[in-house]
């Protein structure tokens, strides 16, 4: 039995926002599947009791200084930006218009 | 000086005769320069950056003019009698997922053709202080996920040992360089190998530092609890010394660590001076020489490496790695959870490519979805739905969370060896460099060659990766991995280099020494193409 159906790929790109036609989805879950079917021993592992570590280094947060440094400017952030208006970045609709 | 001698040339070599006045920054770099033009092969198809190049296609950028700049300016401060790095007027290549002022930089993705950094990473700033000429960015797979350099948007980079095989992953374009004398040294970035595996594949130097003590600003993020900058090298010494520029405390990165850079060429040179292995316990990891899929020929160059470490007085002890067995399940769902969220950003609003969709209405929800449709490829869409999937609701803990604490199983199995050793060893990779299209559509297959890497950046660990010769049965560089506890880099090099000086008194001089000439491999495969 196969663990991921092509329904959930589609959900799962639709998460991502990663657009894939039906062609696309097969494939994905094919592949899927057999990799989730390798990972999932990490589950078989003794790990009862065993605290998770985040980073291999213990961390605490990093602040720095509050003190005002020069950033970007307006432009340089801009530089890259697929479309910009009045120093803005532009982008199409947001909410669907029906 | 001919070109070859030039290129030929070590780090340490260079600046040496740079020092000495024998050399100009400028004729070495303008070497370097025309050295990539005959080597790294002209567009396949100048229409179609996916094709490639017919050569090496090492470098998907070089930098001409900056880098002769650089180089002059060196020059001139260095008549005027100014004090100078002692790497001043070394060129180097970085990779393109590193980023750098005033050129492109891709990650060798769609997504960001045509990007140009604001600004550069800590490295680049380290790089510029030290007045290092950059010759250009080098090729890698997208964004850095993948072992071959196939996943690039822009052509496969080729072994400088044979055109036909890939230069190890992701890290294959700075190790191809540096391999076959492009550049003496280049940057990359290792999350799960991806400068240990191209080095051991291409017959050259690589290096993880500790988790931590290069800083990853600027470096673009792939797996931030995992990535990390390092050098690629021909000599463990050359490696060493750009790994003394490239390390310190960064501000800007929250991971940095305080810990005080060096002595990492001292340590190198202590390594390679007679005795300098004396009582040096090194410990054979029993879970990695019993791998699947060792080929014959690695196991046999890594045993060779084992008596040459013993007749320069290591003590080898076999050590045991309970665990490893679950940590490339472990690398898999971090990694790709990781993915799915540093890949986010990625998605047409601010910066990199946008794309409409084909039909219907033009939302911004809708136009996402295309531009991340166009701007990856198939592997970094795999690696973004598997992390996806394993932080969802419902399968985090039997996933992610499960991941998690293996990682705590694995760094608990490298303290309790380090408690018996003072470093291990392992071959790097299981094999030698495959075909080009091989395993490409074989994730997994793929995926299980990194079996002796990738727990190292689960445990945020140093390794190195160095020469052991070549395997009997093809010819082609098989790599010998070390592996030290955390914040000990310096043991790495006394270690790395003690064997590549026994390795090197065996052959009678380095591995890359027997490189054949890549302008000959080329021309040889396009005539065997027009044939």
């Amino acid at each position: 039995m196969s663990a991921i159906s092509r329904d959930q790929v589609a959900h799962l790109a639709n998460l991502a926002r990663i657009e894939m036609n039906d062609r696309e989805l097969d494939h994905m879950a094919a592949e899927l599947d057999v990799i989730v079917e390798a990972v999932r021993s990490v589950s078989e592992a003794p790990i009862q009791d065993v605290p998770p570590t985040s980073h291999p280094i213990a961390m605490s947060n990093v602040l720095r200084d509050d003190v005002v440094e020069d950033g970007l400017t307006s432009e340089e952030a801009l530089l890259n930006a697929p479309d910009a208006e009045d120093g803005q970045f532009k982008v199409p609709a947001i909410l669907n218009e029906d | 000086m001919s070109r070859t001698e030039l290129v030929q040339l070590s780090a340490a070599a260079a600046a040496a005769k740079l020092a000495a006045g024998e050399v100009s920054s400028e004729e070495l770099t303008r070497a370097h320069l025309e050295h990539i033009a005959a080597t790294d092969g002209d567009a396949v198809d100048p229409a179609d950056r996916s094709r490639g190049k017919t050569g090496l296609n090492a470098f998907l950028h070089v930098a001409e003019e900056e880098a002769l700049a650089t180089a002059r300016g060196v020059d001139a401060s260095r008549a005027a009698g100014d004090e100078l790095h002692p790497l001043a007027g070394v060129p180097i290549a970085v990779k393109d997922n590193i980023v750098t002022r005033g050129m492109p930089t891709t990650a060798a993705s769609r997504m960001l053709e045509g990007w140009l950094s604001p600004y550069d990473a800590t490295v680049i700033a380290k790089v510029r202080e030290a007045r290092m000429p950059i010759l250009g960015k080098t090729n890698l797979d997208e964004f850095a996920m993948g072992s071959s350099t196939e996943h690039s948007a822009f052509g496969v980079s080729r072994n400088p040992w044979d055109l036909d095989r890939i230069p190890g992953g992701s890290g294959g374009g700075s190790a191809a360089a540096v391999a076959a004398f492009q550049a003496p040294l280049a940057l990359g970035s290792d999350t799960g190998g991806s400068i240990r595996q191209p080095a051991s594949v291409t017959g050259s130097v690589g290096v993880h530092p500790t988790y931590g003590s290069v800083s990853r600003y600027g470096a673009i993020a792939m797996a931030s609890s995992l990535d990390q900058i390092g050098p690629h090298a021909r000599t463990v010494r050359d490696a060493a010394l750009l790994h003394e520029v490239l390390g310190g405390h960064d501000p800007r990165d929250a991971t940095s660590l305080k810990d005080p850079v060096g002595p990492y060429a001292a340590e190198a040179a202590a390594g390679a001076a007679e005795g300098g292995l004396r009582g040096l316990r090194v410990g054979v990891v029993q879970e990695l020489l019993h791998a699947e899929g060792l080929q014959d020929g690695v196991s046999q160059r890594f045993r060779e490496s084992l008596e040459a470490l013993r007749a320069a007085g290591a003590e080898i002890v076999e050590v045991s790695l309970p665990h490893l067995k679950y940590s490339l399940g472990a690398y898999y769902l971090i990694m790709s959870s990781e993915v799915s969220s540093n890949l986010a950003k990625y998605d047409g609003v601010r910066f990199g490519a946008r794309t409409l969709p084909e039909d219907g209405p033009v939302t911004i929800e809708r136009v996402m979805a295309a531009t991340r449709a166009a701007g990856f490829n198939p592997e970094a869409k795999r690696r973004i739905i598997l992390g996806t999937y394993a932080l969802s609701a419902g399968y985090y803990d039997q996933y992610y969370g499960a991941a998690q604490k293996v990682r705590t199983l694995v760094m608990r199995d490298f303290e309790q060896a380090f408690g018996q050793v003072d470093v291990l060893v392992s071959p790097t990779s299981p094999t030698t460099a495959f075909r080009a299209g091989e395993k490409v559509d074989d994730p997994l297959a793929m995926y299980l060659n990194d079996i002796a890497t990738i727990p190292i950046n689960l445990a945020g660990v140093p390794a190195i990766s160095v020469p052991g010769g070549l395997a009997p049965e093809n010819g082609l560089p098989v790599g010998i991995q070390f592996v030290a506890p955390v914040r000990e880099d310096a043991r790495l090099y006394r270690a790395a280099a003690g064997l590549e000086a026994a390795l090197e008194a065996q052959w009678g001089g380095p591995l890359l020494g027997r490189l054949p000439a890549t302008e000959t491999l080329i021309s040889a495969r396009t005539e065997g193409a027009a044939k």
